[in-house]
């Protein structure tokens, strides 16, 4: 499809974001942008180092771990072992909502927590005082886990996170202890520390209860944060179509449920990127397939609610479902209808994260908007061009460092929820089981696709093309509305949402509609600057 | 419970944050963090949520064969590509834990950089060691200033009539008031850092990369001649001060940031004895209107118990400043150590012999809740961090000092000066007459306060 809107000689633009580099640069950065073709989707470069000085929006592996995977767990302590700045930057920056039943439940989420290293501790090492800091957490919150988590020079000078968890786990009893080796070093992105944080809260935590869950239709929700409560709309349209949540990776989660999620009979993933390893392991070991789903955008959650009906096969399901759907639509539908006259016709951008770059797209198409270009920070290619290219992507040596976990069928849970065949029938009907099929071939023909876009590069576009909204984070944020163009946040969303389900549609149309249309943008220009003022003075003259 | 291994919320950041934030203080340079990619990016976070305004820097983008190998060979990229592609006048590097650990030299790399001809001509490339297993972000802010002091003064051995501010840890909001009461005064002054005009800038539709602010270059060379340098702060200014003496022979004096009453007038004092200035009328009146609502209002101060935590030369003078008020700061932390710190906090708490005081290792602000808990008090100053002991406990709160990243107005009105002394009595009494208003029977509910 081409674009409705029209849009510059993408190959010109890719000349021009590219030519100031040095010469190395631009080589390598070249294989980063590229130009779309859904049909025959070409390769694009991604999870490979930033070139150093490249102002990036990319973070590091802790980040990854701790403050993406692990952090919106709400009774877990996180001690972050190191110096006190990493544990500082992720204490409650990343809106990771949480609702404990009952108001004495534990909620740590809005602790930091730290051991604080000193030069002494870089010096003789500091594993005596993260488990005195380990033991001072049990005694003042007794709580039912205890993560750490290992910063730069942790690493570097040794530091055995992994033995002073199991001691301490041993000593304590009733409590679970365990490490993650997430030095910031780390990969070349935050995704490494996802992939760490899967690891471990595969190794340490699923399977430990075999409790069966209650219900007829039992899922896991993987990757949804339940930043700005998206897991809670998620929840609320769950509860209405009668499908069990046995546990969420990670929003709005408990340890106990996360214990558990092996009792579910569905993975379904949200963010691919950030947590498809789990549903791979969980896979292997339990016989529980995986399901990509996309609750961003009113449509894409109808259509995932059908897929998830048909996973089950159940046609009492299906019906509630429908029925759901049939109750939410119109309300959608009626703020469509008022809005999409203001931001029908209008452009975005998107260059954030490792999924939602992709399915941001879908609120946008339900505007009436194009993305004209659009990137992830720290996904891999499968993100990209699908899952199918996988066999294809050569293990670099920065890959090679983060540990793939040997993962065999569990002797007793191994159960599988469904047969080849009935696996087989399900893909014919177009259900994503097991796979993705990426970013790209949802895009426009032309459409530009740039991985881990640099600070220089986000200003050239937005000079050429002049987009109506721009989404990135925070770092970006004012940078572009300096050049007067509107930025969405897609990490925090700009402290609003949720975006999920139906009810988080209609609230990403009304700040879209909201943003586009804002009369700040035309105030800009003092009446004086603007040309057709005229000289103030001379309009004194002639009175 | 003491505690010994653990830090609950603590009451500090690290030091490569401040060695961001003071680098922006120069005109045209790019702060450059060396280490991973995740430090600079909370950085810049951070220091973007607490301005609302571009903050940019960028990073040697460490990976595991670079924390293996030693960082060199990537500032040297870092080095080649910023001033290819982002053209600065300087490049202001710091160190993270990660390259300290490894033992990255950063005097060395930079001068390898230099004798490779990779600074182009009429450029430079600064540093500071900024180990964040070291004190705190206060300690990064004044490494990188007195970095700026050694590695730009110089003293040509005429003296000028030049006074040099070295501003402590403060908002661009203060270091705009502090030039403007220089220039009511007729002072010639250069402050440096100074952030005003680079992270409060205008929208004007254009992206500045570097915006119009900041202390330029040749005004940090000229510092070497200046007559005599004032310190605001001995915890973020005055490092810097004692090295453009050892280095240029500028004498220096050290005073507390001039936030609230007693500091202001210490410093006009200061300021007007150095310039050889009388104080114009006009600031006098200023501190007027500010003893005068003091005196119009102190029923609602007197005796009333504070609790307060943050940096050290924003403290200090904060607990005076109560203390002129009436007040009774019972509660105080610092997670930032220093023996210039405590000293001076014993001098200013000789006139609270009951004040709780604590700074350094475990200061924090779980400390902080528990002291609150055990002695509640009727206010809460502190970043926005307080929030939830203040939602917790139902205290009032005025948010001071960084970060504030759910409020705005801290980068655009001072806090220092008189000025400043006049925001926070009109914030303290705000909360302090709206938690009045909020918890008063029908009957007490009253129209005139």
């Amino acid at each position: 499809m081409e674009a409705k809107v029209l849009i510059p000689d993408p190959s010109r633009i890719k000349e021009e974001l590219i030519n100031k580099y040095p010469a190395k640069v631009a080589k390598k950065r070249s294989k980063s942008i590229v130009i779309n073709d859904p049909e025959t989707v070409p390769e694009v470069q991604a999870n490979v180092r930033t070139v150093p000085g490249i102002i990036t929006q990319r973070g590091c592996s802790y980040a990854g771990c701790k403050g993406v995977v692990l952090g919106p767990t709400r009774d877990i302590v996180n001690i972050v072992h190191g110096p006190i700045g990493c544990s500082f930057y992720a204490w409650l920056t990343r809106r990771n909502q949480t609702r404990p039943e009952k108001p004495t439940d534990e909620n740590y989420i809005t602790y930091c927590f730290s051991t604080d290293m000193q030069e002494e501790h870089v010096v003789f090492g500091g594993e005596k005082k993260l488990k005195v800091a380990i033991q001072e957490a049990y005694d003042l919150f007794h709580p039912k886990a205890i993560a750490i988590f290992s910063t730069c020079p942790v690493g570097l000078i040794g530091d055995d996170v992994h033995a002073a968890s199991r001691e301490m786990k041993e000593k304590l009893g009733d409590c679970n202890v365990f490490g993650f080796s997430c030095e910031g070093y780390r990969g070349v992105s935050q995704s490494a520390g996802h992939h760490i944080a899967n690891n471990g809260v595969f190794k340490h935590m699923v399977g430990n209860n075999n409790t069966p869950a209650e219900g007829k239709f039992k899922l896991n929700l993987l990757g949804e944060y339940n930043i700005g409560g998206d897991a809670f709309e998620i929840e609320r349209i769950f509860e209405k179509c009668g499908i069990t949540l046995v546990a969420s990776f990670s929003g709005n989660s408990t340890v106990r449920a996360i214990e558990n999620a092996h009792m579910a009979d569905l993975n379904v993933i949200l963010c691919h990127r950030s947590i498809n390893y789990m549903g791979d392991m969980m896979e292997v070991k339990y016989g529980i397939p995986w399901m990509k789903v996309n609750f961003v955008g009113a449509e894409s959650s109808a259509k995932s609610l059908r897929k998830i009906a048909e996973y089950f096969g159940d046609e009492e399901l299906k019906a509630r479902i429908e029925a759901v759907i049939a109750e939410e639509t119109p309300k959608v539908q009626a703020i469509i209808d008022e809005i999409r006259p203001r931001t029908e016709g209008k452009t975005a951008m998107l260059f954030v994260g490792g999924s939602r770059a992709h399915h941001y797209q879908d609120l946008f198409a339900e505007l009436g908007m194009t993305t004209l270009a659009a990137g992830y920070e720290f996904a891999h290619r499968d993100d990209y061009e699908g899952r199918e290219v996988l066999p294809k992507i050569k293990i670099d040596a920065d890959s090679k460092n983060i540990e793939e976990l040997k993962v065999s069928a569990d002797p007793e849970l191994y159960k599988p929820r469904k047969s080849e065949a009935e696996l087989e029938e399900l893909k014919a009907k177009g259900l994503e089981i097991n796979g993705y099929e990426g970013m790209m071939k949802q895009m426009q023909k032309k459409s530009l696709v740039i991985d881990d876009v640099s600070h220089y590069e986000s200003e050239k576009l937005i000079e050429l093309y002049k987009p109506d909204i721009f989404c990135a984070g925070i770092k970006e944020k004012y940078v572009v509305q300096k050049m007067g163009v509107p930025l969405k946040q897609l990490h925090s969303y700009d402290y609003g949402g949720p975006y999920t389900g139906f009810e988080g549609a209609i609230n990403f149309y009304k700040d879209i509609d909201r943003m586009v249309n804002n009369p700040v943008w035309k105030l800009i220009k003092a009446p004086w600057e603007k040309e057709e003022s005229g000289s103030l003075e001379a309009s004194y003259v002639t009175q | 419970m003491a505690r010994e291994g653990l830090t609950i919320n603590p009451a500090k950041t690290c030091q490569p944050i401040g060695a961001m934030y003071a680098a922006l203080g120069i005109h045209g340079c790019l702060p450059h963090s060396h280490g991973s990619q995740g430090c600079c990016s909370y950085h810049r976070s951070t220091l973007t949520r607490h301005y609302k305004e571009p903050v940019m820097a960028s990073t040697s983008s460490f990976t595991e064969g670079a924390s293996v190998f030693g960082g060199q060979a990537n500032l040297l990229a870092s080095i080649e590509t910023i001033f290819s592609v982002y053209d600065p006048d300087v490049i202001a590097v710091h160190s993270t834990c990660l390259s300290e650990t490894i033992g990255d030299d950063l005097q060395q790399i930079t001068k390898k950089a230099k004798d490779d001809g990779k600074i182009p001509e009429g450029k430079y490339v600064i540093y500071a060691s900024t180990p964040s297993f070291v004190g705190s972000h206060i300690t990064g802010y004044a490494n990188m200033v007195t970095g700026m002091a050694e590695q730009f003064a110089v003293s040509t051995g005429e003296k000028t009539d030049q006074i040099n501010i070295v501003a402590g840890w403060m908002e661009p909001s203060d270091m705009r008031e502090i030039k403007s009461l220089a220039s009511l005064m007729d002072a010639k002054i250069v402050l440096f850092p100074d952030t005003s005009d680079v992270l409060d800038a205008p929208q004007t539709g254009k992206h500045e990369f570097y915006p119009k602010g900041g202390v330029t270059i040749d005004e940090l060379r000229s510092t070497g001649d200046s007559k005599c340098s004032l310190a605001l702060g001995c915890m973020s200014a005055e490092p810097a001060a004692i090295a453009l003496d050892k280095k240029c022979k500028v004498p220096f004096e050290t005073l507390d940031m001039p936030i609230g009453l007693s500091a202001t007038d210490r410093f006009i004092m200061a300021l007007s004895k150095a310039a050889g200035k009388p104080v114009p009328a006009s600031i006098t009146a200023e501190r007027g209107r500010v003893v005068d609502v003091m005196a119009d209002m102190e029923q609602y101060f007197y005796g009333k118990k504070v609790a307060l935590f943050g940096d050290p030369d924003q403290i200090m003078p904060l607990t005076e400043f109560l203390l002129d008020l009436g007040m009774k700061p019972v509660h105080i932390v610092s997670g930032t150590p220093g023996n210039r710190f405590e000293k001076r906090m014993k001098e200013i708490l000789e006139r609270a012999p009951y004040a709780n005081f604590k700074n350094g290792a475990q200061a924090d602000m779980f400390l902080l809740h528990q002291w609150i808990k055990n002695e509640p008090v009727d206010l809460l100053i502190g970043n926005t961090y307080g929030k939830y002991i203040a939602r917790d406990e139902d205290i009032p709160f005025v948010r001071f000092g960084f970060p504030i990243l759910d409020r705005v107005g801290h980068s655009y009105f001072p806090s220092v000066g008189y000025s400043g002394a006049m925001r926070l009595i009109e914030k303290i009494l705000g909360v302090l007459m709206d938690q009045q208003d909020r918890m008063a029977l029908e009957e007490k509910f009253e129209l005139v306060m």
